[in-house]
């Protein structure tokens, strides 16, 4: 079964994208501090999923049978934060107080502090098993809600990643969906460089799962594999989405050096100039 | 009455919880037959889950478990969950608040034969330092089985101390056995010996001893390491004005450690500690004689609280 999505539908979301990419900056440029870099490569895919893929209720975040969401690569926080905002879980206004001492909004994701947060992230490798946890929970209780987990390359590095994908092939958690956001830049310097990863797509497949690549800045692509991913029974899938790091502003992309520095006044500017306008 | 293994023990009534509490699962990682998860598995295969030689991902699987809502029982070898899985343990467990029930089994110096390796003796240490985390190290078979129900019940983070092997029985069938509350196994007027675990048989038969040297000893079995039952040990320690802490663990930040943060802080008496001294143990051909061999004794007991007789203010 293809779902076809209309072009305005896609225009929408990629319009969403490109306001989360901007929220996002405004967050760290603020805080003057946070993760541009690999923010700003992942917001076509939290736009797909926050604002149409996920059964989710921003008036009831603890409702049992929500989609759930972990953002292994918890640095991108202000992405998260953005979506979550935008999606009603907390008042927008809250982003302006990131990493304040009172301020819920953690520099890593908290969900006992940050409605709609399912899962506290931020030390990289935990999605995929913590998610084959959440998954089986919903086998064994009768529920019919997904786990999406969004992986960096880079963490992909580290063994518990793999550890947790063997389990999820062995108690066949369809329910399970990992987005990697592989946008082959990390903070020291290229993916391939620092510690190579290809080929990517056969380590997954040799785990028994099934394995869709993407640009992972299409979003009629990220929906489409989204589907294909739901359809798939008795293994987990991952979308393996090529992306670019700093996405959308053409002085961080492919830039190591964007992974977690903050820009300045100027460059701040200069970026939303290029993510289309307005700071709102 | 024969005095099962503590992890015979822990085994038959984790299985006999699962029965009444459906939320219960367990996961193992390829120890099952060891830790005596297979009890559980046998009877519940649909709640049990075996991730092979990987604690990490069991500690990070039972946490999603528990967001989930279901109620997990990790279980392993001490000295590889809280060593290897214990980035796990604070942050998807501790930190996260995940509701998950760690039974750290072969703890100490019980595994005898697997040498040093495998034994445990900085878990207490380690896992008492963490926010969140609840430690409990039963004194015996019968205090090991009851716990299970009582951590299960229990509304956050547990790490379940449990010896491989028998130790002396030292529980009561009215014991009223509570999470943070101590119970005097001895009444005594001299001094107080504080023992967790497989120390607090050894420390009853240490007070026999002090019993013929005319040093009347009180015996307070410490189950819950934390929280520390403060309440108790500050009235006994006013009571005999000395006190000597066993356990089978090194003597750096465990039981010793609470036990002297509390008296430092709230009433400086003597004190002496009596556990591993900061070195790895060997191998074996029983615990008790690894025991013996590392300052564990009776007689080091025994010998402690004399020190401590001497040192306290006439």
């Amino acid at each position: 079964m293809t779902i076809e999505y209309s072009d305005q539908q896609i225009r929408e979301l990629e319009q969403i994208a490109a306001a989360l990419r901007r929220d996002s900056l405004r967050m760290i440029y603020q805080r003057q501090a946070g993760h541009p870099g690999g923010s700003l490569s992942a917001a076509d895919i939290m736009a797909a999923l926050y604002f149409h893929v996920m059964r989710i209720d921003p008036q009831n975040p603890d409702w049992p049978d929500r989609d759930r969401f972990i953002l292994s690569k918890g640095h991108a926080s202000a992405l998260l934060y953005s979506a979550l905002a935008r999606r009603g879980f907390f008042p927008a206004a809250d982003l302006d107080h990131w990493g304040e001492l009172t301020c819920h909004l953690q520099g890593h994701p908290d969900r006992l502090k940050t409605p709609g947060v399912d899962m506290t992230s931020g030390i990289l490798g935990h999605g995929i098993a913590v998610g084959a946890g959440l998954a089986l929970a919903a086998q064994l209780q009768g529920r019919s809600y997904h786990v999406y987990v969004l992986l960096g390359d880079g963490e992909c590095q580290g063994g518990i990643v793999w550890e947790g994908a063997n389990a999820c092939a062995k108690f066949g958690l369809a329910n399970l969906t990992a987005i990697l956001d592989y946008n082959k830049v990390q903070l020291d310097g290229p993916v391939q460089e620092i510690m190579p990863m290809e080929p990517f797509a056969d380590k997954w497949r040799s785990f028994r799962w099934n394995v869709i690549e993407i640009d992972g800045h299409n979003i009629g692509q990220i929906l489409s594999s989204l589907d294909q991913a739901h359809s798939v029974k008795g293994k987990p899938s991952v979308i393996i989405a090529h992306t670019i790091k700093g996405k959308g502003v053409s002085f961080m992309e492919n830039k190591a050096q964007w992974h977690g520095i903050a820009p300045n006044k100027e460059q701040f500017e200069a970026a939303l100039a290029e993510l289309g306008g307005g700071s709102k | 009455m024969s005095n099962p293994a503590m992890r015979e023990a822990y085994g038959k009534a984790l299985a006999d919880y699962g029965a009444v509490n459906p939320a219960v699962v367990a996961l193992d990682a390829d120890t099952s037959s060891s830790t005596l998860s297979s009890y559980f598995a046998s009877r519940f295969p649909t709640r049990f889950f075996n991730v092979g030689i990987a604690e990490p991902c069991m500690v990070d699987m039972s946490a999603g478990l528990a967001l989930g809502g279901m109620l997990p029982f990790v279980n392993a070898f001490a000295a590889l969950v809280a060593l290897r899985a214990l980035e796990q343990i604070r942050t998807c467990i501790c930190y996260n608040r995940a509701n998950v029930k760690i039974a750290a089994s072969y703890a100490g110096v019980s595994d005898f034969k697997d040498g040093p390796t495998h034994h445990a003796i900085t878990d207490i240490a380690i896992m008492r330092s963490l926010p969140e985390m609840t430690v409990i190290v039963p004194a015996d078979a019968g205090e090991a089985a009851a716990f299970v129900k009582l951590i299960a019940e229990y509304d956050g983070p547990v790490y379940l101390r449990l010896n491989r092997s028998a130790t002396q029985a030292v529980s009561q069938p009215d014991d009223n056995l509570q999470i943070g509350r101590g119970i005097v196994r001895r009444p005594g007027s001299d001094v107080t010996i504080i023992a967790c675990g497989s120390m607090a048989g050894r420390s009853l038969q240490a007070a026999d001893i002090l019993a013929g040297r005319g040093v009347d000893a009180c015996v307070l079995d410490m189950h819950t390491v934390k929280p520390l039952d403060n309440e108790l040990i500050l009235k006994m320690a006013g009571e005999t004005g000395g006190v000597v802490t066993a356990e089978e663990h090194t003597v750096i930040g465990g039981l010793g450690s609470a036990v002297a943060e509390l008296l430092a802080q709230e009433m400086p008496v003597p004190q002496a500690c009596v556990g591993i001294k900061d070195t790895f143990a060997c191998t074996g051909p029983d615990p008790e004689t690894i025991m013996d061999a590392y300052g564990l004794g009776v007689r080091d007991i025994a010998d402690a609280a004399l020190k401590v007789m001497e040192k306290k203010i006439k």
